[in-house]
């Protein structure tokens, strides 16, 4: 199993060098490049649903000349369970990006640009299937990298390359606390192999809140999330699908990785990561409902999944630290499912954006509307991702969020009798924070798909768009039927990802975990419920058309309450859906508003606009990095450009090296 | 009669989030008189079917002074400084529900680490005086007319009041005493402050005070 | 599981649901001093609109038709699975707390997503309100049943409300079930679009939330949106019918009857509330929303001591 795996991953980098050398050819060097991605796909994923299946784990290994690190590679369930979203995602994304990239970048970037996707697709498989930490570090250092360049596409914006050095900056915090991490789980040991991590009692809890910052810069956690509503939007959107629906996830991975190699699950970090969960997605959806830029809602609404899995991992912690198995096993595979499903509507809905901002040259949903018309294939699969994301049934959305929520409400019923849980406390975090961040992204996506397909359109670009076509199409309807067929197949899941979530469980638990039936029995039923709800709709629907059928509908204006000449300026804006939700929220939300009052009898002009920046961005980390800035220029006179202050440097440096050591 | 104690824990609970939401002078006050009177009922729930005389006096003393006088008091100041609503007040009024959960959360916590507990009929007690000391402070803090904070006063004494029934059943006069003098004394300087402001400012917006300072 | 005994209540609910309309309606009429509207006018009403044709706007797309479709087929099936006083549902399973609540959801999204369509300027607004407020009303509902999940240890629908009746009258249960019933109300009211939340028979669309929504919906969409209304009455209805009066006797016919009483009940009370009390100011009714979350947070944890 291992070796097709292999070969998939080096398939890209080859084919991603191939198409460097072919740079004049960009055509040749984008099939060559997609094709490889796609051909890839089939492999790893084909390797993960088996590894997920049947429960096997494969590895290779070989040795590397670096100290404390070995060409060490593995497949578990664990790892498959993120090498599947990854590779459906990429050759979606490819197949997109093909006609995505011709029609955006400029022909001599296109091979680079192919260049940096394919690594960064195979640095993603890397990262989740490494089992030594050097190379687990080298891999998420190329991922961290490839998607820089990616985010620089259009480095001639200024706003794209302030973009690109936050996430720079941001990915390189994140990997200092690895490298601590890895160093800290490894000591002892002669190299840094997963295998020889052993659980140390004494540094489990400073490792777990190095991997949380450190992931968790990378996943998005709240406060560390600023790099991702510069860095998605500034990106192609092909790009910006793959970051966001699963580079993220490999934050993820590594969190639930490292809890692999810490031993005994302490309540605390259960409530750590609930906590941070419920605020992460709080804020991401508040934040959401508050943007006007199509694709920093959606980065928002990264955010907020991003939460929405870490409370679902928090519940699930929660299950095995206090021992009630079905919690665990409800909340970890509802989170597991979470992630699988988070990648196919995020990407879906990153690939909708970017068809419409290739045919309107904008993104702003105040200038959009009435697409649905001339874009339907793009409006129907990004409705099926907003109905998704907004974890509404029958779409796979629901799947994930449905089994937390129920793991949650099996912890607070059993806590009632016999256990220590402080059931009041999960069942207000997680079913009481679940429902309103649910209540809140269907606020968040029937404003975007409202204001952005429905209606007139608001501007001349967006009535003279037209409908992608080619690969663009193609992408964003796999994943659109990616999301029907996890609902589809709901009863499947459990069987797949109960391998993975095993991996998080030790000791006794494990068993119970195993056999707990709530998961399979809960989505058995669900799938057997959409059925029914699609039996029930078609009936509906029979009637209706047996009632309609006898007569000829008018067509008419808009019944505006008797005004008949409604002008599209007159909509309901994205900005005016999102007011109520900015006054409730106006202590965090801080939304700035700029207007023009009309004046005098025949007003010319009157305008309104509002934002709301990042209060972290602002508030918190441009001062610290200000106060950073103003300490190296206090150390700036060191450096004076000649070279012979240089040498003397250097010199310096040695000899008081020389005499440390030696003393 | 523990259902019955419960039930007017739990009102008291509620009123202490009506006062949160409330931005009706009248209405607080008149919620203020209610947990007067629920205060007064705790002691006679209590102590079922074996009430003294003298424990009856001294609950309808207490009810007495909290529901009929003091709200007397604050309801001729509002009149006479001619005012009906806390109008912009530091912390909006659906943030204050919302910082009420939280307070309530942390007077659930305190109450299961206080060794007191266990001295009450009900184990609702002492969570409800802290969530109403919490309450009265926290109106204190973020509202700016002078007449809730009067209120917001009134709240943080029929807490301690019926904290002091919880674990001190028998010599509650003592304590209750004192601090009803005190409170007495806070109303009285706030009427004066609240009748000399509006004579003053036109306001009873406390935050002109600041003014005073140079 | 299937339970053939519920489709009694259910089917009840199908031909009675827009009773309950009339009944709401006669009893403001009573309190205005009118005679009010025939019993049978909601029935009336839909009769008339599924015979009409429809008119539609040049602005809108399929998803208007689809809209009330969805809407009635997903509060149709959320009604199989909610049990009528203590009468099994037709449908059980653990976990179909959530599936009701978020089935409402849909039934939300796809009406929200059809008046978008017509991009009417007053049916965005009403829109903008339904996912505003019903964002706020959802964690209530579900942190309600969650209290009512803990009390009788179950995580169907079917048996939460089927345990409920045997021991609601011990004391330890009075204060939580009186603030869950509380908070049922209040949702009750905000989800169906009643007074002091929202009032469907105002004049003014500025100040309309639901009935703004529906402008442009004429015939057998109107009908059908009416219908889901009328469903969506008797389920939310029942809830909270089941929490107040968890009276159960053996026989299925007394149960269904009570339960039917009840409701009816339900909409006299739905109807003096109207009569009596003003509509909330919009800026007040997020905090009416959230009260009906405190009282759910409290009843939980009262639950669990």
């Amino acid at each position: 199993m291992i070796g097709p795996f292999v070969f998939g991953l080096l398939l890209p980098v080859v084919a991603g060098c191939a198409a460097l050398a072919l740079h004049r050819r960009p055509d040749l060097a984008s099939r060559i490049a997609a094709g490889s991605i796609v051909a890839s796909s089939v492999l790893t994923g084909g390797c993960a649903i088996c590894s997920l299946a049947t429960g096997a784990t494969a590895s290779i290994k070989i040795p590397w000349n670096v100290p404390l690190g070995s060409l060490s590679l593995g497949m578990d369930p664990l790892s498959a369970a993120f090498v599947l979203p990854i590779s459906i995602l990429a050759s979606a994304a490819a197949l997109y990006g093909r006609d995505y990239l011709t029609a955006t970048v400029r022909p001599g970037w296109i091979a680079r640009s192919w260049f940096f996707f394919n690594s960064l697709v195979a640095a993603m498989l890397l990262v989740v299937s490494a089992r030594n930490g050097l190379l687990f570090l080298f891999a998420w250092e190329a991922m961290s990298l490839a998607s820089f360049f990616l985010v620089l596409t259009e480095y001639d914006h200024d706003e794209v390359r302030h973009a690109a050095w936050v996430y720079a900056v941001a990915a390189h915090i994140g990997t200092a606390c690895l490298l601590v991490l890895f160093l800290l789980l490894g000591r002892g040991g002669s190299s840094l192999d997963f295998e020889q991590f052993t659980p140390q009692a004494a540094f489990a809890s400073a490792a777990f809140i190095l991997a949380l910052i450190g992931f968790g810069t990378k996943a998005g956690f709240v406060a560390l999330h600023v790099w991702l509503p510069e860095a998605h939007p500034a990106a192609p959107s092909h790009v910006s699908a793959l970051m966001s629906g699963v580079m993220i996830k490999t934050g993820i991975y590594g969190l639930l990785r490292t809890l692999t190699f810490l031993g005994e699950v302490q309540p605390l970090w259960g409530w750590t990561l609930l906590g941070i969960g419920l605020a992460t997605a709080l804020y991401g959806v508040v934040f959401a409902i508050a943007q006007q830029d199509l694709k920093r809602m959606l980065a928002y609404s990264s955010v907020e999944n991003i939460g929405i899995i870490s409370i679902g991992l928090g519940t699930g912690l929660l299950g095995l630290a206090y021992n009630i198995p079905a919690m665990a096993a409800c909340a970890l595979m509802g989170s597991m499912l979470h992630i699988l499903n988070h990648s196919l509507f995020k990407g879906v809905m990153f690939l909708g954006a970017g068809a419409i901002q290739l045919r309107t040259r904008t993104r702003d949903m105040n200038q959009l509307g009435g697409l649905l018309k001339r874009m339907p294939w793009t409006g129907r699969s990004f409705l099926v991702g907003a109905l998704a994301i907004s974890g509404l049934p029958p779409l796979n959305g629901f799947l994930g969020e449905a089994l937390i929520v129920v793991g949650a409400l099996i912890g607070v019923i059993a806590s009632k009798h016999a256990h220590a849980l402080p059931g009041e406390i999960v069942g207000v975090a997680v079913v009481g924070g679940l429902a309103l961040i649910g209540g809140l992204s269907v606020a968040c996506f029937t404003r975007a798909f409202g204001c952005v397909f429905l209606g007139e359109p608001r501007s001349q670009q967006a009535s003279s768009a037209r409908e992608v076509d080619g690969g663009m199409r193609i992408g964003m309807l796999i994943l659109a039927a990616g999301c029907l067929l996890v609902s589809l197949l709901a009863p499947l899941w459990p069987a797949l990802f109960r391998s993975a979530i095993l991996a998080l469980a030790g000791g006794d638990i494990r068993d119970a975990v195993m056999a707990s039936p709530q998961p399979q029995s809960l989505l058995i039923a669900l799938g057997v419920a959409y059925w029914l709800l699609a039996g029930v709709f078609a009936l509906v629907w029979w009637l209706r058309r047996r009632i309609a059928g006898s007569w000829q509908a008018e067509t008419g204006p808009t019944w505006d309450c008797g005004y008949a000449a409604p002008d599209p300026r007159m909509q309901y804006t994205a900005s005016s859906f999102g007011d109520p939700f900015a006054r409730l929220f106006r202590l965090l939300l801080r939304t700035r508003s700029g207007q023009g009052v009309p004046a005098g009898f025949f007003p010319q002009e009157a305008r309104f606009s509002s934002e709301s920046p990042d209060p972290f961005a602002s508030s918190l980390f441009a001062p610290a990095f200000q106060v950073v800035a103003w300490l190296a220029s206090k150390v700036r006179h060191l450096q004076h450009g000649r070279i012979q202050i240089y040498v003397l440097y250097i010199a310096l440096t040695l000899i008081a090296l020389l005499v440390w050591k030696l003393d | 009669m523990a259902a019955w104690l419960d039930a007017v824990l739990v009102l008291l609970m509620l009123s202490g989030f009506w006062l949160l939401g409330s931005s009706r002078l009248q209405a607080c006050i008149r919620t203020v008189a209610i947990q007067g009177v629920l205060l007064g009922l705790i002691p006679l729930l209590s102590e079922w079917p074996d009430v003294t005389p003298r424990l009856a006096v001294v609950a309808a003393i207490s009810a007495l002074i909290k529901a009929v006088i003091l709200p007397y008091l604050l309801r001729r100041a509002i009149r006479e400084a001619n005012v009906r609503h806390e109008v912009d007040p530091m912390v909006g009024f659906t943030t204050s529900l919302l910082f009420g959960i939280g307070l309530w959360g942390i007077s659930m916590y305190l109450a299961s680490r206080l060794p007191v507990a266990e001295a009450s009929v009900s184990s609702l007690q002492v969570p409800v005086s802290i969530f109403m000391v919490l309450c009265g402070l926290f109106l204190i803090v973020s509202r700016n007319t002078a007449v809730m904070q009067a209120i917001g006063y009134l709240a943080l004494e029929n807490g301690i009041y019926g904290f002091g029934w919880a674990f001190a059943i028998e010599e509650p006069l003592l304590v209750e005493m004192g601090v009803l003098l005190d409170v007495f004394v806070g109303v009285f300087v706030m009427g004066i402050t609240i009748h000399h402001l509006s004579r003053e400012f036109d306001t009873i917006e406390t935050d002109e005070l600041a003014s005073l300072k140079d | 599981m299937f339970s053939i005994a519920g489709c009694l209540p259910v089917l009840l609910a199908f031909c009675g649901a827009p009773l309950l309309f009339s009944v709401i309606n006669r009893t403001k009429a009573k309190f205005a001093g009118r005679r009010g509207a025939p019993w049978l006018q909601p029935y009336f009403e839909l009769a008339k609109l599924l015979r009409k044709s429809a008119v539609y706007s040049r602005t809108t797309t399929p998803l208007f038709t689809l809209g009330p479709m969805v809407s009635c087929a997903a509060t149709a099936t959320a009604l199989l699975f909610v049990p009528l006083s203590g009468v099994a549902p037709v449908f059980a399973f653990p976990g179909d707390v959530l599936w009701v609540v978020y089935l409402l959801g849909t039934s939300r999204f796809f009406m929200v997503l059809a008046a978008l369509d017509t991009g009417s300027s007053f049916e965005g607004m009403g829109a903008n309100r339904e996912v505003f407020f019903s964002a706020l009303a959802e964690p209530a509902l579900l942190l309600s049943l969650t209290t009512l999940a803990v009390w009788s240890q179950s995580l169907s629908l079917g048996g939460i409300y089927g345990n409920l009746g045997a021991v609601v009258l011990a004391p330890a249960a009075g204060p939580p079930l009186l603030l869950v019933a509380a908070a049922l109300l209040i949702v009750f009211l905000a989800e169906n679009a009643r007074i002091p939340v929202d009032d469907p028979t105002t004049h003014l669309e500025l100040t309309m939330i639901h009935e703004v929504m529906i402008l442009d919906h004429s015939g057998p969409d109107f009908a059908l949106i009416q219908y889901a209304a009328s469903l969506r009455l008797w389920l939310l209805g029942s809830l909270l019918v089941g929490v107040v009066v968890p009276w159960r006797s053996a026989g299925l016919v007394l149960n269904v009857l009570a339960g039917c009483t009840c409701l009816f009940l339900l909409a006299v009370l739905t109807g003096i509330i109207e009569s009596v009390m003003a509509r909330l100011r919009l800026v007040r009714v997020p905090e009416f929303l959230i009260a009906a979350s405190v009282l759910s947070i409290v009843a939980l944890v009262l639950m669990m001591r």
